[in-house]
Order: structure tokens, then C-alpha cells, then sequence
């Protein structure tokens, strides 16, 4: 459950989220939206890179904003960036590993490998992730996504540049996090398929104000998302 | 849907055996090939050095820890430090009044002299820490040349009274102290490797685990490291401090090996030509640590014994980092053995065929094939470094 109310962030003269509002129940939900809507900019206001100018949410009854950013982590937020950013020195393990956790010793190794084997990143949890390829790495993100009680988990165009099969895989994968960790999920993409695919609730952003929110296929077919979208004049 | 997933889960479980047999060889051959190279260091090597060659070797091992310092900070966390140098002089500031004013055991007076170092180091960089690159570069230099111009006011400590400590017109200078079980030159430099050896298990110890991950996400990914929950900060003060630390017992130790210190032995610029060798030799690997240690120190003095001039190490140095960059960025010890392996491919392929010229007209795929994949790890070491 999320609840962002009136958030506006402004980035010198530009307003990129202009009061917005939104809330999400739980399970996996959309936000898409044309370059420059605001997606990324909200994703960022909530794992803490960017301070809004005003606005609040609240995430399961916590206040997210008044957390430093690396305590976000700790509490549970997620997400992974639209340039993949599996560490390439580390191994799949280390990378997963790496996530802030509350849990210790053995049951963390548990975690961590539940999370790997979870994503089906199809490589050994030995492996350096310089060797895997662009698919397997987008997985050990969404690993580490999964990885350590997670709450909020955030996913910044996972399938960008991804062929069609692995874009299937990454579907079934995002689609059952919430079965898994019980975390709302949030998935920013342009591939219309995937977003339809996984996501029950989808809301659309434009110009950093909300236009759409609501069951996926209905927003999809909604008149004023085709203009935003598509750029069509008024049917 | 269901099938690829089922597909993908039943794939890893003899890969991962695979690489677990693979790990474990490749853990037991390094660890016999570390202990031969141990072995042969503390037992074979004073057999064969001459007293001046020990000596240098003993300078060495001091080295070899300070540039894996300044190593770790450079390739793990991209802090490109100019002030190492100075570090290691406040170690060996604080290693030389200990081991004066007190009768302390020898290896007491290293941790100290470490743990004053990662103080005083810690508190100098704490503001530079919030910089980056450049600046952090320019910072670190900056205060090198700060603690130079006070060593030089006051002198190294002598073993006359006071903080300071020296004797300006004393005829008899008593030398530095050196551990009782090591007094003779060869069991001190016995004495420095073995310290040398604990220094770089202390390491290693931190690079394979919670802060090794840490460092290595910061330096590829500061916001990859925030979005992980990794207190960014925290982790580059405590890779200072771990780096400053380390370098400080090295400073203890050099103050025992050389016996008489002089403010001059820690010159501001060495901390430039330090940095050069360590990115020569690799910060990627803490095998790049020996190496840099051995461009360091033992080439000079091996320059000395020959008659060569030292500026022709200005020039070296200046032509080796021109180099490692712009063709190795993981420096000699990852350069070295693969043209080394490229070399004997080269030479087999030769020794194979030497007759069949239409063949040989298939080779240059091969070789265009291993040419490719060292180009691919050398671009990716220059992102990598172009990152940082």
C-alpha cells in the first residue's frame, strides 16, 4: 500500500512531477507514461536521490521521506536502474548479497540463494557477472530486487533492450514477485506487451501530472493515454 | 511460460557443480603456488641476496603494504589518494617514538603505530572524503606536502626527549629499535615479509566479504550502492581508515629496517611515483601490490648497484603508466600473463605448422580470437576505470 499525495518535484525551472497523486493497493502495478513524464523522477524521490518540493507518502504506514536514503533499503524499498547495474567484479551471490538486510548468518545465505534461484538467472551463484550476458545480469538485479524482506521494489524499465524470450522469462519472473515476497511492485515500461502481461493496475503519468489510473486494459484503451501516447488529435 | 522457468531452474544444478569442482582446484592450486612463493621468499631468497639486496627486499615487504593501501583504495573504491606517502610517514613518525620512549614488544609497538595512523589519517581525510577523482587527488596531495613541511620543521625523532624527540647535536644517535628475535638484517626482512603476509590476509579478509561488496559497488555504481542500502560515507571512511591503518604498520616497520629516519626519505613526490607503479603493477589484484612494491624499491636500488642514473625511473615510470592505460588498465600482473599465453600460442601455432602456409591462413581468426576478448577485458577495464 502506497499512498503519494500532491508530490511535486521541480529541478530548477523544470517541473518534473507537478502534484501528483496516486496510490497503490498491492501486487504489481504499471506506471507508464512518454519520455520525460516523470517516472524515473518519482522512482527517485522514493529511494531518496531526489528530495520533492512538497508532497508526502506514505508506504504501509511509514512516512517514506523522512528516512535517510540508505535506511530506505533497510526498511524495504527496491529498484533497479534503467542502465542495468549488476556490479561486474562481484559474483551473482555477492551481488545479490550486497542488498541491505535485517537478516544474519545462515538465514541470510538462505535469502540469498532463494532470491537467486527465484529470478532463474540460469548461471552459478559463482559466477562473475562480467561473464553473463545483458538477460542473466537484468536477472540478478531483479535477484537482488527480491532479496531481503523487501516491501517496495521498484523497476525501472527491467526488459529495456531485451529480446522476446527473455522478455518472457523476466514477465513470469516480475509477475510473481508479489506471490513470493509479498511486495508491491511497481514497473516502469515502454514494452506495452510486458506491462499488460504483468500488471493488474496500471496509472500513466504525462507532463508529471497523473492522467489515467486503473485496471491495465481499460487505461490502455483510454482515449487521453492514445493522445499522450500516439500524439492522435482529438477522435 | 512454466516450462521456460522449469528449464532455467534445472540448468544451474550441474553448472553449479561444475564451478564449484572448478573453484576448489583453482583455491588449491593458488593457495600451494602463494605457499611455494612464500616459502621461497622467507627461506631461498636470503640464501642468494647480498646484505644490500636484503635490505632492499626488506623495503620492499614495507612497500608492498602500502601500495596494497593505496591499491585498495584506487581499485576498489576509486579514491586515487596523493598522500600516501605522508600516511606512511606518521606511521613511521609514530613506530620510531614508541619504540623510543617505550620498552614495549616490537609487534605491539606496529599495531599502535597502525592505529595512530588510521586516526590521524582518518580525521586528515574525513573532509576529503566527500570529494571525488580530481579533487580528492589534489586534497591528498595537498596535505602530503602540509605534513612534509612540519616533518621537515621538527626532523624525525631521534631518540632525543619530547613528542619530537630529536637531538639536533647529539654525536651519538641511538638507532632505531628492532625486535628482539629480529635483529640481524636477514631475520628483520624475514620479520617485515611475515608482517607483510598478515597485512595482506587482513585484507583479503575484507574484500571477501560484507565491505569487499560494498567497495565494489560503490566504485561501479554509486547509486546502484545507495539504492542497495549501502552507507556510502561509511564505507569510504572505512576503507581509509583500513588503507591508512595498514600503512601505518608498514611505516613501524620501515622505521626498524632503516634504523635512522630522515623527513627527506618521504618526499611529497614519491607519493606520485607511488601511485604510478601501483597502477602499473594493478590495483585490480593485491598481486599488483608485490609488483609495484618491487618497481618501487628494488629497481631503484638495483639501478643504484648497476650505475644507471635514477632519472631514467622518472622516464620508465612515466612511459609504463602511459601504457598501463592506455593498453592494461588491470595493470602488469593481468597484462603479463596474457601476453605471455598469447606468446606461447603464437610460438605453438609455429612450432605445429611451420611448413603449411594455407593453413596459416586460418590462424589469424584464432588469434584475432584472443586479441578480441583481451580487447573486450581492456575495454571494460578502461570503462571501469573511466568510472572511477
Amino acid at each position: 500500500m502506497i499512498e503519494v499525495d500532491n508530490l511535486t518535484v521541480r529541478y530548477g525551472g523544470v517541473t518534473s512531477l507537478d502534484g501528483m497523486t496516486l496510490s497503490f493497493e498491492k501486487g504489481t502495478c504499471g506506471l507508464i507514461g512518454p519520455n520525460g513524464a516523470g517516472k524515473t523522477t518519482f522512482f527517485n524521490v522514493l529511494s531518496g536521490f531526489v528530495r520533492p518540493a512538497s508532497g508526502t507518502v506514505r508506504a504501509f504506514g511509514t512516512d517514506l521521506l523522512g528516512l535517510p536514503h540508505f535506511r530506505r533499503a533497510r526498511w524495504g524499498v527496491r529498484r533497479t536502474f534503467q542502465t542495468e547495474q549488476a556490479i561486474e567484479q562481484l559474483s551473482v551471490y555477492d551481488n545479490v548479497a550486497m542488498m541491505a538486510s535485517s537478516l544474519r548468518g545462515g538465514a541470510r545465505r538462505a535469502d540469498v540463494l532463494a532470491a537467486i534461484e527465484f529470478a532463474g538467472i540460469g548461471a552459478s551463484s559463482y559466477a562473475p557477472v562480467g561473464t553473463l550476458g545483458a538477460g542473466q545480469r537484468r536477472l540478478v538485479e531483479v535477484a537482488r530486487a527480491v532479496a531481503g524482506q523487501p516491501r517496495l521494489i521498484l523497476l525501472d524499465e527491467p526488459a529495456a533492450g531485451l529480446p522476446d524470450e527473455e522478455t518472457a522469462h523476466l514477465a513470469a519472473v516480475i509477475k510473481a514477485i508479489p506471490g513470493q515476497t509479498g511486495a508491491l511492485t511497481i514497473l516502469v515500461d515502454h514494452d506495452m506487451s510486458l506491462v499488460s502481461a504483468v500488471c493488474e493496475t496500471t496509472a500513466v503519468l504525462d507532463f508529471g501530472k497523473l492522467i489515467a489510473v486503473g485496471p491495465t486494459a481499460a487505461v490502455l484503451r483510454d482515449e487521453h493515454v492514445m493522445r499522450a501516447y500516439l500524439g492522435t488529435a482529438e477522435v | 511460460m512454466v516450462q521456460t522457468t522449469a528449464a532455467q531452474k534445472t540448468a544451474p544444478a550441474p553448472a553449479r557443480q561444475g564451478w564449484a569442482a572448478l573453484r576448489r582446484r583453482d583455491t588449491i592450486t593458488r593457495l600451494s603456488v602463494i605457499t611455494a612463493l612464500l616459502a621461497f621468499t622467507l627461506f631461498g631468497l636470503p640464501q642468494i641476496l647480498s646484505q644490500y639486496y636484503t635490505d632492499a627486499m626488506t623495503q620492499v615487504a614495507a612497500y608492498a603494504i602500502v601500495a596494497l593501501g593505496l591499491g585498495m583504495l584506487v581499485g576498489r573504491v576509486g579514491l586515487y589518494s596523493l598522500g600516501q606517502v605522508a600516511v606512511l610517514a606518521i606511521g613511521a613518525w609514530a613506530g620510531a617514538r614508541l619504540l623510543f620512549a617505550t620498552g614495549q614488544p616490537f609487534p605491539v609497538v606496529l599495531v599502535e603505530a597502525g592505529l595512530i595512523t588510521m586516526l590521524l589519517g582518518t580525521l586528515i581525510g574525513l573532509p576529503a572524503l566527500r570529494l571525488r577523482g580530481l579533487y580528492f587527488a589534489l586534497i591528498t596531495l595537498m596535505l602530503s606536502g602540509a605534513i612534509t613541511v612540519v616533518l621537515a620543521t621538527v626532523n624525525f625523532p631521534n631518540g632525543g626527549g619530547g613528542f619530537t624527540g630529536y637531538n639536533g647535536g647529539s654525536l651519538h644517535i641511538p638507532a632505531i629499535r628492532r625486535p628482539s628475535i629480529a635483529g640481524g638484517d636477514v631475520a628483520y626482512f624475514r620479520y617485515a615479509v611475515v608482517v607483510a603476509i598478515i597485512m595482506f590476509v587482513l585484507v583479503y579478509a575484507h574484500i571477501k566479504t560484507r565491505p569487499g561488496r560494498a567497495w565494489a559497488a560503490i566504485r561501479q555504481s554509486e547509486p546502484a550502492a545507495l539504492a542497495a542500502g549501502i552507507n556510502i560515507t561509511f564505507y569510504k571512511i572505512w576503507a581509509f581508515a583500513l588503507a591508512s591503518f595498514i600503512t601505518g604498520v608498514a611505516g613501524g616497520v620501515l622505521a626498524g629496517a632503516d634504523r635512522f629516519l630522515y623527513s627527506i626519505d618521504f618526499h611529497p613526490q614519491d607519493s606520485i611515483s607511488l601511485l604510478a607503479v601501483v597502477l602499473m603493477g594493478g590495483v585490480y589484484s593485491m598481486y599488483g601490490a608485490v609488483i609495484a612494491a618491487l618497481l618501487n624499491s628494488l629497481l631503484p636500488a638495483a639501478l643504484q648497484n648497476w650505475g644507471v642514473s635514477q632519472d631514467w625511473l622518472t622516464i620508465l615510470f612515466g612511459i609504463g603508466v602511459l601504457q598501463v592505460l592506455t593498453t592494461a588498465p588491470a595493470g602488469l600482473v593481468d597484462q603479463f600473463p596474457r601476453d605471455m599465453k598469447r606468446l606461447g600460442g603464437l610460438i605453438m601455432r609455429l612450432v605445429r605448422r611451420p611448413a603449411a602456409r594455407a593453413p596459416a591462413a586460418s590462424a589469424p581468426p584464432g588469434t584475432s580470437g584472443t586479441s578480441g576478448t583481451s580487447g573486450t577485458s581492456g575495454a571494460s577495464g578502461a570503462a571501469r576505470g573511466g568510472k572511477s
